[in-house]
């Protein structure tokens, strides 16, 4: 079997008319399991407005924030929501510039991802700053009182940093889904004519607007790149910059990124089970694709690991007392479990990605993406947490779980981000058909130009070659077709 | 009196066939340069059958890339040089390095912004054109525009009828 027909990620016969038809009736009438999760993820997003509504009457003690432990679960989640948007620009943008075709039927709800998870993280400064109606205070306005940002601090480079990303990574969304608006203008009736129609602003499809689209599109991608990279960097920074034990390390920009990436995979992952799911998309969310983002996610997952090892072998053999004390208490300390959680499921678990069979198994997937995701989240607990109970002075050495206002809080981040994912899917094609509709085209090229080469060659050596009919059978990966 | 005319055809195949026949001048009064292709994705060899047609819009973005890491400076260094009396304890006033940082992030605000409305402008989004459209072109069709005289108007429409045009359409200008 040839490679390109090995490596097809999609049925190269599906119609044009066809990919509209499904795509647009998916967002209609999607299975009861998606009115169910969002019936959930409203009832956990009333959690956290609740909990945030008794925190902002009641005070910063609820949440059980004090000396030494001043932001603690409230910037973890932060920085593991700011990784998850990491996950739009790779598979986004990333695998555009290099051309992988595959990514075309599931990019869009990375992109997605990308502008849902930045909204939920920016809510965890506001959160973590108690008294949230001088918020304003942390934008570089010009004050009269005096009060202007110290520049130098990492915490002012993440305003800019993170409303600049915000915004990039809302308009790399919205241009990348204009055509697709169009076919919705065209395709639909009532009120999401009129919304399509609006949000397209008229595109029609002509050469002049596809040769500027493209270049816009890449452009885009070439900014968000670096630019995603310098929003986690900045992040790290937040702690790398202090002379907190177990915080002032070289490598934290790279692990952070490393780190970002694997949660945004792990998160595709799990939106890919559900979306293929909810909305029947098991034509275009194929198996070969799921298979694609899992090899994905098991390379970023070893570069992950060997951060992880650099960081400890660093701290181990730098012989400062009190890196050294910390990493010894993340390890048999009081969050000794978590450390272990979080070692089993960021290092050990992705090997289950290396198997096929695995790999194309949805439930397995699934649950292998929530634990990976598990792994991610308490990485992200256990930079914060132990170096602020164990710091430099023994007086201020404090163990902390959080409150129940800090869980609940933390929980509902999840509904509200799942929220906003879910009316997105709704309202907007989670697949990209325009994309879709080019991937067919050029595999079909692709196909009946090696065909054609197979002929030649055989007309040469004097032999006859079967004739395949442009459709090879049993294909892989495309079980769902 | 001009006019305009929507071809459509079934693919792409059909579609150069009748832009090359076009370039080979068998069609009178209608040159290359006056086709508008429209289709519902971009096909890689529309630039070769068409020429190549100008996209101006990187210059656009390197101007706003330039403009947003100038003004990021002069912005940060006219806000930190406004609070000299704020003692600074020995280290810089404008601190370059940390600028540095927000000028980078200044320079991606304003080349993104500047290329999706340059965008959106030089790609007449938002413009309102002319009724000369279907519906067919998001589905699977391709259309061939074309601007003509009066009188090159039925020549050129049994043009497209003898090459394959699924559905002829006009509209006067």
């Amino acid at each position: 079997m040839s490679q390109v027909i090995q490596d097809k990620v999609i049925d190269e016969n599906l119609e044009w008319s066809r990919i509209n038809a499904d795509v647009i009736a998916s967002m209609q009438a999607p299975r009861k399991a998606y009115w169910i999760t969002v019936a959930v993820c409203i009832s956990m997003f009333l959690c956290a407005v609740a909990a945030e509504i008794y925190q902002y009457k009641m005070g910063m003690g609820t949440a059980g924030l004090n000396n030494p432990h001043m932001w603690d679960m409230y910037i973890a989640t932060f920085v593991f929501w700011i990784g998850m948007s990491h996950a739009g620009t790779l598979l986004s943008a990333i695998l555009h510039i290099i051309h992988a075709q595959w990514r075309k039927p599931i990019y869009r709800f990375a992109e997605a991802m990308t502008t849902f998870s930045l909204m939920t993280a920016g809510f965890f400064p506001m959160i973590h700053l108690g008294r949230v109606w001088n918020l304003y205070w942390v934008l570089p306005y010009v004050s009269d009182r005096g009060i202007w940002p110290n520049f130098r601090s990492p915490l002012v480079w993440d305003a800019f940093a993170i409303s600049t990303y915000l915004s990039s990574s809302a308009l790399f969304l919205f241009i990348g889904m204009i055509p697709d608006m169009a076919i919705l203008r065209d395709h639909t009736t009532g009120w999401r004519k009129k919304l399509y129609g609006i949000l397209c602003m008229g595109w029609r499809g002509d050469d002049r607007q596809w040769r500027n689209f493209r270049r816009t599109y890449m452009l885009l991608a070439c900014f968000l790149i670096p630019l995603a990279i310098s929003v986690h960097s900045i992040v790290s920074s937040d702690f790398a910059m202090s002379i907190m034990p177990g915080w002032h390390v070289t490598t934290f920009p790279p692990y952070f990124v490393a780190g970002a990436l694997y949660s945004g995979c792990a998160a595709i992952m799990t939106l890919f089970v559900c979306l293929r799911y909810f909305f029947r998309m098991e034509e275009y969310m194929t198996l070969n694709i799921m298979e694609k983002t899992c090899k994905l996610t098991f390379a970023i997952a070893m570069v992950w690991t060997y951060l992880n090892l650099i960081e400890f072998s660093s701290t181990w053999y730098g012989h400062n007392v009190y890196d050294k004390e910390v990493l010894i208490a993340k390890a048999t300390g009081p969050y000794a479990f978590v450390f272990w959680t979080m070692i089993f499921c960021g290092c050990v678990v992705p090997f289950t990605l290396c198997f096929q069979k695995l790999r194309r198994h949805m439930p397995t997937m699934f649950v292998v993406s929530i634990l990976l995701n598990l792994g991610m989240y308490v990485e992200r607990w256990m930079i914060v947490a132990p170096t602020l109970t164990q710091a430099h002075n023994p007086h201020q050495w404090d163990v902390l779980w959080g409150s129940v206002v800090q869980w609940a809080i933390v929980f509902g981040s999840f509904g509200w981000f799942g929220l906003l994912f879910l009316v997105f899917v709704k309202l907007f094609p989670c697949v990209s058909m325009y994309e879709v509709k080019e991937l067919c085209f050029h595999l079909k090229h692709e196909i009946h130009e090696e065909e054609m080469a197979k002929k030649h060659a055989a007309s040469k050596a004097g032999t006859t070659v079967e004739e395949s009919g442009g459709k090879a059978p049993g294909t892989p990966g495309l079980e769902g077709a | 009196m001009s006019n305009r005319l929507l071809a459509m055809f079934k693919d792409f195949d059909d579609a150069f066939d009748v832009v090359d026949k076009i370039k080979a001048k068998e069609v009178a009064g209608v040159e290359v340069d006056d086709i508008n292709m429209m289709s519902p994705i971009e096909h890689p060899d529309v630039d070769e059958r068409l020429g190549k047609r100008p996209v101006n819009i990187a210059y656009f973005t390197l101007a706003g890339a330039i403009f947003g890491v100038t003004f990021g400076f002069f912005f940060l260094a006219s806000a930190q040089a406004s609070f000299l009396v704020q003692p600074q304890g020995g280290k810089a006033v404008v601190p370059l390095p940390s600028n540095f940082v927000l000028m980078y992030e200044m320079l991606i605000f304003f080349a993104v912004w500047t290329t999706v409305i340059v965008f959106i402008f030089l790609s007449g989004l938002g413009q309102k054109r002319g009724t000369l459209y279907s519906e067919k072109l998001t589905v699977d069709e391709i259309g061939i525009i074309v601007e003509i005289d009066d009188d090159k108007l039925d020549s050129v429409k049994n043009f497209f009828k003898e090459n394959k045009a699924l559905e002829i359409r006009e509209e006067k200008v």
